[in-house]
């Protein structure tokens, strides 16, 4: 399986983009926003953020996010490479 | 934008890891319309929850219920009552299989050989003279003998306006007999002469609690911030009530907007069939309400807001971690 890697990129930048709008984050923009950043322990997401964000996801790009994998989901680069397997596996 | 390692030292930072991805997912069960005390004030009897639905007596039908709870994703379950030890076949049906924590009136003792290390919460009501005043009886003489030393045990302290100037003879009590103590506010359900709470004996009794904790570290399970929020109703200038409670039953939750909330929370009637409005009494007036659970959770859910300077973040942590004790998620 290959990922495309414009597709990825913006898929990170829309990622962060509806993490920025749903969080209501302050000083950062989709682009300034680094995709490594872990979630949990450095922006201090929580599971119910992360379920607003899934929804958002789902409505969006298409995509069902198990609750069973909110735990992987450290990093907005590790949603969007989620995104892309999933798209991949629906295709 | 403000990260948590950017507000924390090394110490606070390792705090925070420690508990940022526990995920608690609690709900609340009546295990049983029944008690063997008859408190005023209790807000179940007050209320008339206890009639609202008939008991479900079948234990194997506990035990389908708890497998469904589990598919729910609870992994927290919260066992009141009436008094659950009076049904033990049916706290074992959560106990088997879900981390569990009973609130007991401590009359009954669980018995350790069949309950190792499930977490007990013994209410207190005060001193000998409260205690009979409002129970009936000094629940403390023989609770105190059932759970003596036990470290899967602690009080449930519900101060009363009369404990003023009192708490430090109750906290020495609970020392004595080798138990950890967390105090909570009475809510005063049935209006009982003397027991609301005026505005200057809530400031009075913050600074009681903030002193115990500070003379008593290894016995009292609390954290200023929470003295501060439970005795104001307030936090980060918000005012605590209904459209900010998070311990609202996820079926009868239609606000507009949703606050941040307790994920799928649903405190159950013991016909494992009917819902309650929240963890506490129906008739409960929001505006009054001193629940600790519900304030604590206030805080928790509401961590992202706590992320704007080191202070905030470090008095969410450890209302965190006096949570996460309390359920026996992180050691005391
Ligand atoms: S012991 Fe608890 S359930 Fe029983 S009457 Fe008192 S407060 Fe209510
Ligand atoms: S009575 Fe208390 S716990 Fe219940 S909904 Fe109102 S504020 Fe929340």
């Amino acid at each position: 399986m290959t990922i495309d890697t414009t597709d990825t990129t913006q898929t990170i930048t829309r990622i962060a983009e509806i993490i920025i709008n749903e969080l209501k984050l302050e000083d950062v923009t989709p682009e300034t926003f680094d995709s490594d950043l872990d979630l949990v322990d450095e922006v201090g997401i929580d599971s119910m953020d992360l379920a607003t964000i899934a929804l958002v996801i789902r409505d969006e790009f298409g995509i069902r996010i198990d609750e069973d994998d909110y735990p992987k989901l450290t990093t907005v680069r590790i949603i969007a490479e989620y995104i892309s397997n999933k798209r991949t596996e629906n295709e | 934008m403000k990260t948590v390692s950017s507000l924390l030292d090394a110490d606070w930072y390792e705090r925070y890891k420690k508990i940022s991805r526990l995920n608690i997912r609690s709900s609340i069960y009546d295990v049983t319309d029944r008690c063997n005390l008859r408190c005023k004030g209790c807000f179940f009897f007050a209320s008339g929850e206890h009639e609202r639905a008939a008991e479900e007596k079948d234990v194997s039908k506990w035990h389908d219920f708890v497998e469904k709870e589990m598919d729910r994703g609870v992994n927290l379950a919260i066992l009141i009552g009436g008094e659950p030890t009076l049904c033990m076949d049916r706290i074992e049906a959560f106990y088997k299989r879900l981390p569990t924590f009973c609130a007991t009136n401590g009359l009954i003792k669980v018995p350790r050989d069949r309950f190792p290390d499930m977490m007990v919460g013994l209410s207190l009501w005060g001193d000998a003279e409260d205690e009979t005043i409002l129970r009936g009886q000094d629940t403390f003489k023989i609770t105190s003998k059932n759970y003596e030393g036990d470290p899967h045990a602690y009080y449930l302290y519900t101060i009363t306006p009369r404990q003023l100037g009192k708490t430090e003879k109750i906290i020495k009590k609970i020392e004595g007999v080798g138990l950890k103590v967390h105090m909570q506010l009475l809510s005063n359900d049935e209006d009982v002469n003397g027991f609301s709470w005026k505005p200057e004996e809530l400031i009075a009794i913050r600074a009681e609690m903030d002193g115990m904790l500070d003379a008593y570290p290894n016995t009292v399970i609390s954290s200023k911030y929470y003295h501060e929020v439970i005795t104001t109703g307030k936090m980060l200038g918000r005012t605590f009530g209904w459209s900010e409670c998070p311990s609202v039953t996820i079926l009868r939750d239609n606000r507009n907007p949703q606050p941040k909330r307790l994920t799928n929370f649903i405190r159950w009637a013991s016909d494992l069939k009917t819902v309650h409005r929240c963890c506490t009494s129906e008739t409960r007036d929001c505006s009054t309400c001193k629940d600790g659970a519900a304030h604590m959770s206030w805080v928790m859910v509401n961590k992202r807001a706590h992320i704007k300077t080191p202070k905030d973040l470090k008095n969410w942590i450890e209302i965190y971690e006096m949570f996460a004790k309390l359920y026996q998620f992180i050691p005391w």
